[in-house]
């Protein structure tokens, strides 16, 4: 399916986060691929250049090295905080994920229960401030919060990352108002994190202003995760060109596309 | 008794964070790798110096696949 680069006449901004352009609108969760070889040929699918991970304790049985394939594949880490429910944790999980991985972004997960993984929005603010404050570079993972998206951009995040809809869920954008309130209001990226389904839902965000799109799940658990990875990002290209281009408003009634003038006259003669 | 990743270990009296992490296999210059001791964050240079206290709680962690 490797196609020769088309060159788009379309004029975009870069996407930008913290000073750093990526090529790639399109982040990858690597939780949930069933192998490390299916993980690696599904980042070279996705030409994401920045993923996630977690950090969990040593396996001393674990067998390959997340970080070698990582490094091999040339992709950035973005290291999360999953699995903390309390600012503290998470703050402290984000110092030993630059201590281990040297770099200071983080994404900011601040969970509030487990059967939900919704954010813990309280923790989630006192946590954004003080790794800000720290010099980290945070993208906290957000609820679809417009008045919660701006007080973590006032705090100083890099990016707001609002939910389509739960983790893992795979329920799309289940509140795109509200998504579109959060991108018309940030001067920071909005990234979609959480919710991707298919291929459809990566292009809706894209086409509703999103500046980038997470996607785990929806990848790494679908039933060929290299196929679904070269799906979205066609879907998160697709979805952003879309946008670029700007799509007709939506109208009651129809508009004919073909002129009326000139339109022959058929009228039968009167008798 | 040292407590490393919930594990009760018998650390030797003085033993090091890097003492710790060669019991779990893990190489003090290894990639991907970080240490809390009771909730701090010890960094990678004092790994070899800083002796673990009887009863600590060591977290050792690496890079797991995670969203």
């Amino acid at each position: 399916m490797e196609q020769a680069a088309e060159r788009i006449p379309i004029t975009d901004t870069p996407f930008t986060i913290a000073g750093r352009t990526l090529r790639s609108r399109l982040v990858l969760g690597t939780g949930g691929f069933p192998r490390l070889e299916t993980l690696a040929e599904a980042i070279r699918a996705t030409r994401a250049e920045l993923v996630t991970i977690a950090l969990r304790r040593i396996d001393p049985q674990a067998r390959g090295s997340l970080v070698d394939v990582l490094d091999g594949c040339g992709v950035e880490l973005l290291p999360n905080t999953a699995g903390c429910y309390t600012a503290r944790d998470a703050v402290l999980t984000a110092k030993l994920a630059r201590e281990a991985f040297g770099t200071d972004w983080v994404k900011l997960e601040v969970i509030g229960d487990e059967r939900t993984l919704l954010p813990d929005a309280p923790e989630l603010l006192v946590a954004a401030e003080e790794l800000v404050d720290d010099g980290f570079t945070v993208l906290p993972y957000t609820n679809d919060d417009p008045i919660l998206a701006r007080r973590l951009e006032d705090v100083g995040c890099a990016a707001v990352m609002p939910l389509g809809s739960p983790i893992g869920s795979g329920m799309g954008i289940r509140n795109p108002y509200n998504l579109q309130l959060i991108i018309e209001r940030a001067s920071v990226p909005v990234i979609l994190d959480a919710g991707v389904g298919t291929a459809s839902d990566a292009a809706l965000a894209m086409e509703l202003g999103c500046d980038g799109v997470l996607c785990a799940s929806a990848i790494a658990r679908a039933q060929d995760p290299v196929a679904m990875a070269h799906a979205i990002r066609a879907a998160v290209e697709a979805g952003r060109l879309a946008r670029c281009a700007g799509r007709i408003p939506r109208r009651r009634y129809a508009e004919a596309s073909t002129p009326d003038a000139g339109l022959a006259d058929l009228t039968p003669p009167v008798e | 008794m040292i407590f490393v990743n919930g594990a009760p270990t018998q650390g030797h009296d003085g033993a090091t964070v890097a003492d710790l992490l060669a019991v779990l296999g893990v190489d003090r210059d290894a990639r991907g790798v970080a240490v809390a001791v009771d909730g701090e964050v010890i960094p990678r240079r004092e790994w070899p110096d800083r002796t673990v206290p009887g009863g600590a709680r060591v977290e050792a962690l690496t890079a797991m696949q995670g969203g």
